[in-house]
């Protein structure tokens, strides 16, 4: 009983949260604390300990959540859960796509899609950059106000020197994540 | 038939593999992992094109849960069917599932250690100069005209500056897309 109740809460998760990520915990405390499965300070470990680790956060918070109340096989469950809404709901959009590939209405949508998606890319990086680059908002007159206390240095050099690393040296993004995790412990740490 | 058994086997392989090399070298989740995802899958493997790549990034966008799930089991779809999505979605979960069962039997928990926040801040910094990569490298295909200039200079005020849905930017460029088409295509009967 406790599998199928933990597969259906984190089913019941990945159906109902958009936006990834970080959007997703807050929906995920109100489950585990309906039912009681979980307090404040687990929480909080469980948010740390996804944002420290590699992979869909959703995917760590499923795992530690079953891991924490019915072990390793419990894990397995609440992550099948958490993964089987995207997963299944992308099998469907893509055979709804392939069957009206050569309709204009579609052809149509992709032209307006995909340009929004590239600016929806870009927007992704001001969203990072807030949280480590800058404090606070990016656009805003702080950067004249008081930049000494707004711009976040060593960050801003590791983004720059980045830049010119996979941007014109064609560094590939797994060495520079390994290169810049050394830099910024030594650094920042 | 005995060869083509042995490359689909080898496919679905390279499909958990690559996709397990992501789930491990992408951290915060989300658009962290789109650099990756994209040098893998559109430049080394080729599995998609530019523009396909797009367009699994606004479907996995627009769908609710893990993004990266919906986009390895559309890479995987394309390239094995079923199971092949199933190979990917597995090579993408199995890093966090494994890490943290091995962090949370191992040490209970995270503790405050100040080099790995400092190590994290690096990653983050480096992971917004290479969200930044990805965003010209795939629009280099796609921005053709002024059109499509303007629509992703719209996106990226509206989400970036306005704080706008995702999902609702997505359908709103479907919708303006539609009348695009249909006013390009009565301009060219006329014309």
């Amino acid at each position: 009983m406790m599998h199928l109740y933990l597969f259906t809460m984190f089913f019941r998760i990945g159906f109902f949260s958009f936006g990834g990520g970080l959007a997703m915990l807050p929906l995920i405390f109100q489950s585990v604390q309906d039912f009681g499965v979980m307090n404040a300070q687990e929480f909080s470990n469980l948010v740390a300990l996804s944002q420290v680790t590699p992979g869909p956060i959703a995917v760590n918070a499923a795992t530690y959540v079953g891991l924490n109340y019915a072990g390793v096989l419990g894990a397995a469950t609440a992550t099948l859960g958490v993964c089987l809404p995207s997963f299944l709901l992308m099998l469907i959009v893509m055979k709804f796509i392939d069957k009206f590939k050569e309709s204009k209405g579609l052809e149509g949508a992709f032209l307006g899609i995909r340009p929004v998606t590239v600016g929806l890319i870009g927007a992704a990086a001001i969203f990072v950059a807030e949280t480590v680059l800058v404090n606070g908002d990016l656009f805003s007159t702080k950067l004249f106000q008081e930049p000494s206390t707004y711009i976040n240095l060593v960050p801003c050099l590791i983004f720059v020197v980045t830049l010119v690393l996979a941007g014109k040296f064609k560094v590939g993004p797994i060495k520079i994540t390994i290169l810049m995790a050394i830099i910024g412990a030594i650094l920042c740490g | 038939m005995k060869d083509s058994r042995k490359q689909t086997f080898k496919t679905h392989g390279s499909l958990f593999w690559e996709f397990f090399k992501i789930g491990l070298f992408t951290i915060g989740g989300g658009m962290a992992m789109l650099p990756l995802i994209q040098k893998v899958v559109v430049e080394d493997r080729k599995w998609l094109g530019e523009e396909e790549m797009i367009d699994c990034v606004a479907i996995s966008q627009s769908l609710p849960g893990a993004q990266v799930v919906s986009c390895a089991a559309y890479v995987g779809k394309r390239q094995c069917g079923l199971t092949g999505s199933i190979a990917a979605a597995l090579g993408i979960i199995m890093p966090s599932f494994l890490i943290i069962i091995a962090v949370v039997t191992l040490l209970g928990t995270i503790g405050d250690n100040s080099y790995v926040n400092g190590a994290f801040t690096g990653i983050k910094a480096a992971v917004c100069g290479l969200v930044i990569l990805s965003a010209c490298k795939l629009g280099k295909q796609v921005m053709k005209g002024p059109f499509q200039w303007i629509m992703a200079l719209l996106a990226f005020i509206a989400i970036g500056i306005f704080r706008v849905n995702a999902l609702w930017a997505i359908v709103t460029g479907a919708v303006i897309g539609i009348f695009a088409l249909l006013i390009r295509g009565k301009r060219g009967k006329k014309a």
